[in-house]
């Protein structure tokens, strides 16, 4: 950009910069104005957010600025005005009992949306964001519980949890038959045939027969003579095929072969899921929330009446 | 700046020519600031001091503004009663509460391809009229050539015609020129607050927003878009004017597709104007155009070219040089129209001596015509059998199905029941095909398949749903039912309101087993 060689472009008649790529030159225009003043005015504009606002780091820390703003301070400020703002709605779920929460259409919409951000929040690690579960963790849209499906139910479960470390937990425990050497391989593959006829599977006859004799010395005190277990004591129903430690392809495609190998594993390690105690994380107000989005996603049950608790009623619950 | 040598003097303002008139025809020895020997790609703005005109023209032009200044103005103000609870402006955008309310029709956010269906026959409209008269939108419609003009009038009020003006742009800055400049901008301004002002009213109640306006009430956003309106209107109709036009709008340069040699514009009958030359005293018009170069065209022209220069992406078409033209050739004595909305084809045909003629009816005209009737009739028709109920169904995804202890499999669904009635409806939910279907809702009583909800009045009514199917009527991983809405009684026109909508119910199972 020598002044001595300005290069002016035959065609435009306007100075060229001097530099030539490959025979293209670029032509010297001013800058339009009002672009140099928009420019000017962001450089003015960054000064004054300098002084303003937070900006450069120092040694120990940055300046503040003179309106020492702070995104997490705004943040922290916005979340405790959301709770002022939803603490009186909290307040009169828990004036009520759950039932009547229910029966309440705004605290019921209330309920269903601070339950299910909590559910989001605490449960959907294990019990899948649609609550559908898994291998080992309940599916919470169904029918099926094994602790009970009322609100009262629900709400108490979440509270002490399951096998957790609070005093009343639900505690439930099956042997480790084929482990333990309670049963033999032969026996435990007998007891699984069973199961399966019981479930409804296409039983091998003879090893069912055999199987029956051992579920009914060894799994009927705890699942019934008619295998439809016994909530009391968390023993599941064996009866509906929603086996709890099978994988769910398996149970909603009726894959018998894998069933039948989850049974057997079930009956060999008696192994028994862990869900934590949230009375020390949750406020009560939030278990109930909890409780009752977890109550209206489906296969909730009714209080009162013990006979909803027939599967067929349970699933049109008419109270709901 | 520009690196070339700088133009002969482009812009000099005397009135009165060297050579003396034989005539009263007034005179300027100007060059058009937007002529074409001298258009640089970087120059800086010119400014133009149109003279006004009078004519035929002049006066139409005037009429149209006057129109469509005050529908804009006018329209926010008229009254539609609706009934209790509703708005009753006749013409409302109302965004908060997601209504587009014309008149009787009120449309809902999901309705907008009506105002696409607009949209379209505005678009149509343009281009009919566009191959049929060229660019009469821009010489007489558009808001930059209406508020244009507007702010000229005021301008010439305040500052008098071209020649006081041009004085008073020359003169030092004296108390008079001083008070001048400040009354036209002030005036201006007030034009630019009242457009702004207009155009939020189309957004709420507008006897209410006036009042919130002047007594500090309104929404930030009100005086947001009245400052933003108000700024636009004084920038673009005070400050940059044909800049607009000629750098800004993307229209000049569609148009071009849209014109064809029949198309009628401004022109200059160059056929008949050339040889031009002044015109001396008895001199003969043997031998010479009918052009006395006076350049009363080019000093009338509120875009600053030369017309003679031939068609030009610059001419908005606003005839204002017909005018001054025409004006022109009735004191020489000659036919008016040297100037005049003239073809391309027709000026070919002249030269060779065919007769002229202009044709309405063609390929391109018919087309745009038809599509148009087309598209309103469309809408016409949608709009008659418009749909005053409707159902959308989402299927709930995460679980996709759920097995139930007895074997039943059940699906969870999130309706939507759409009244657009003012009244609220009781309406029957049932489903079809699917047998044996058994639906569960929080808070209704539903009787199988059957459920009897209320639509709340001109809202989105939503509710949960579960359907659950038997064991033995799933057969397939996916079945179709469908959802049907009925209302209770018949509208006012006797139908009554049914929507359906089909949808998947899933199973996982597979119909072996
Ligand atoms: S076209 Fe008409 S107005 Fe323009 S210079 Fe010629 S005579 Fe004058
Ligand atoms: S040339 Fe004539 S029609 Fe075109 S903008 Fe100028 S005055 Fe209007």
């Amino acid at each position: 950009m020598s002044e001595h060689k300005k290069d002016i472009d035959a065609h435009s008649g306007v100075a060229t910069t001097g530099h030539e790529w490959d025979g293209i030159k670029e032509l010297d225009n001013p800058l339009p104005r009002w672009w140099l003043i928009i420019f000017y005015a962001t450089i003015a504009f960054s000064v004054v957010y300098w002084v303003m606002m937070p900006a450069w780091p120092t040694l120990t820390g940055f300046t503040h600025g003179v309106r020492n703003y702070s995104d997490r301070a705004v943040v922290a400020q916005e979340l405790s005005a959301l709770k002022a703002q939803r603490a009186p709605e909290f307040e009169r779920l828990m004036q009520v009992s759950a039932e009547q929460a229910e029966q309440d259409p705004a605290l019921m919409n209330f309920a269903r949306a601070a339950g299910k951000a909590a559910f989001g929040d605490n449960c959907a690690t294990c019990h899948g964001a649609g609550a559908q579960g898994g291998k080992g963790y309940p599916n919470l849209n169904d029918n099926v519980w094994l602790w009970g499906g009322t609100l009262d139910d629900i709400e108490h479960t979440i509270r002490v949890g399951i096998r957790s470390t609070h005093a009343d937990a639900r505690f439930s425990q099956m042997p480790a038959f084929g482990k333990d050497g309670l049963l033999t391989e032969a026996q435990v593959t007998d007891a699984a045939e069973y199961v399966v006829k019981l479930a409804g599977g296409p039983a091998k006859d003879a090893a069912a027969v055999r199987g029956a004799t051992i579920f009914g010395e060894q799994c009927a005190a705890c699942h019934g003579a008619d295998g439809k277990g016994d909530r009391t004591q968390g023993a599941p129903n064996l009866t509906t095929g929603l086996f709890l430690k099978a994988d769910p392809a398996a149970v909603a495609s009726k894959d018998w072969t894998s069933l039948r190998g989850s049974i057997v594993a079930q009956i060999t390690t008696g192994s028994g899921g862990v869900m934590p105690t949230w009375e020390q994380r949750l406020d009560p107000a939030t278990i109930r929330a909890l409780a009752i989005y977890v109550h209206s996603l489906g296969g909730g049950e009714a209080t009162v009446d013990p006979a909803a608790a027939t599967p067929a009623a349970a699933a049109t619950n008419p109270t709901r | 700046m520009d690196g070339s040598s700088p133009p002969p003097a482009v812009t000099t303002h005397r009135l009165i020519a060297a050579s003396a008139p034989a005539h009263d025809v007034e005179r300027a020895d100007v060059e058009a600031v937007g002529s074409v020997a001298y258009r640089k790609l970087y120059k800086k703005r010119e400014p133009i001091y149109p003279k006004a005109a009078q004519g035929v023209f002049r006066r139409a032009k005037w009429a149209i503004l006057g129109v469509l200044l005050v529908i804009y103005y006018a329209t926010p103000w008229i009254r539609w009663d609706r009934g209790p609870g509703r708005p009753d402006q006749a013409v409302l955008v109302d965004f908060a509460g997601r209504r587009f309310w014309f008149g009787p029709i009120e449309l809902w956010p999901q309705e907008i391809y009506y105002i696409t269906g607009l949209l379209i026959l505005a678009a149509l409209g343009l281009f009919l009229f566009t191959s049929l008269f060229g660019r009469v939108w821009c010489g007489y419609a558009c808001p930059q050539t209406v508020w244009t003009d507007l702010y000229l009038w005021v301008e010439r009020r305040i500052e008098g015609d071209r020649a006081a003006q041009i004085r008073l742009a020359k003169q030092g800055w004296t108390l008079d020129k001083i008070g001048k400049k400040a009354v036209k901008h002030a005036a201006w301004l007030a034009i630019a607050a009242a457009t702004g002002g207009a155009w939020v009213f189309y957004f709420g109640d507008a006897p209410t927003l006036v009042r919130e306006i002047f007594t500090g009430a309104a929404s930030p956003t009100t005086y947001g878009f009245i400052g933003l309106l108000t700024f636009t209107t004084y920038a673009l109709a005070g400050a940059m004017r044909e800049q607009v036009c000629t750098y800004m709008c993307p229209w000049p340069r569609i148009q071009a597709a849209m014109m064809d040699e029949q198309s009628l514009t401004v022109t200059y009958r160059k056929d008949r104007g050339e040889p031009r030359r002044a015109f001396r005293k008895g001199e003969s018009w043997d031998g010479r155009g009918d052009c006395i170069d006076c350049k009363q065209c080019v000093v009338v022209c509120p875009q600053g070219i030369d017309i003679r220069d031939g068609l030009q992406l610059e001419c908005i078409n606003c005839a204002l040089c017909i005018d001054a033209c025409d004006a022109v050739m009735e004191k020489m004595g000659r036919p008016k129209g040297l100037i005049a909305y003239d073809t391309d084809l027709n000026m070919d045909r002249r030269s060779k001596g065919a007769p002229e003629r202009f044709d309405l009816v063609r390929y391109r005209t018919v087309i745009y015509a038809l599509s148009m009737v087309g598209v309103a009739a469309l809408m016409l028709y949608s709009l008659a059998t418009r749909q005053t109920l409707q159902l959308n169904v989402i299927r709930d995804r995460n679980p996709a199905f759920v097995t139930l202890a007895d074997g039943s499999v059940r699906n969870g669904y999130t309706l939507k029941i759409i009244n657009m009635q003012p009244r609220a409806r009781d309406v029957t939910l049932s489903i079809e095909d699917a047998p044996g279907a058994v639906m569960t809702i929080p808070g209704a009583t539903v009787a199988g398949d059957v459920a009897h909800l209320r639509a709340a009045p001109d809202a989105v009514t939503e509710t949960h749903v579960f359907v659950a199917l038997p064991r033995e009527a799933v057969h397939e991983a996916s079945h179709t039912i469908t959802f049907a809405v009925s209302d209770a009684v018949a509208d006012a026109d006797g139908r009554i309101a049914v929507d359906r909508n089909p949808t998947a119910f899933l199973s996982g199972v597979h119909d072996d087993d």
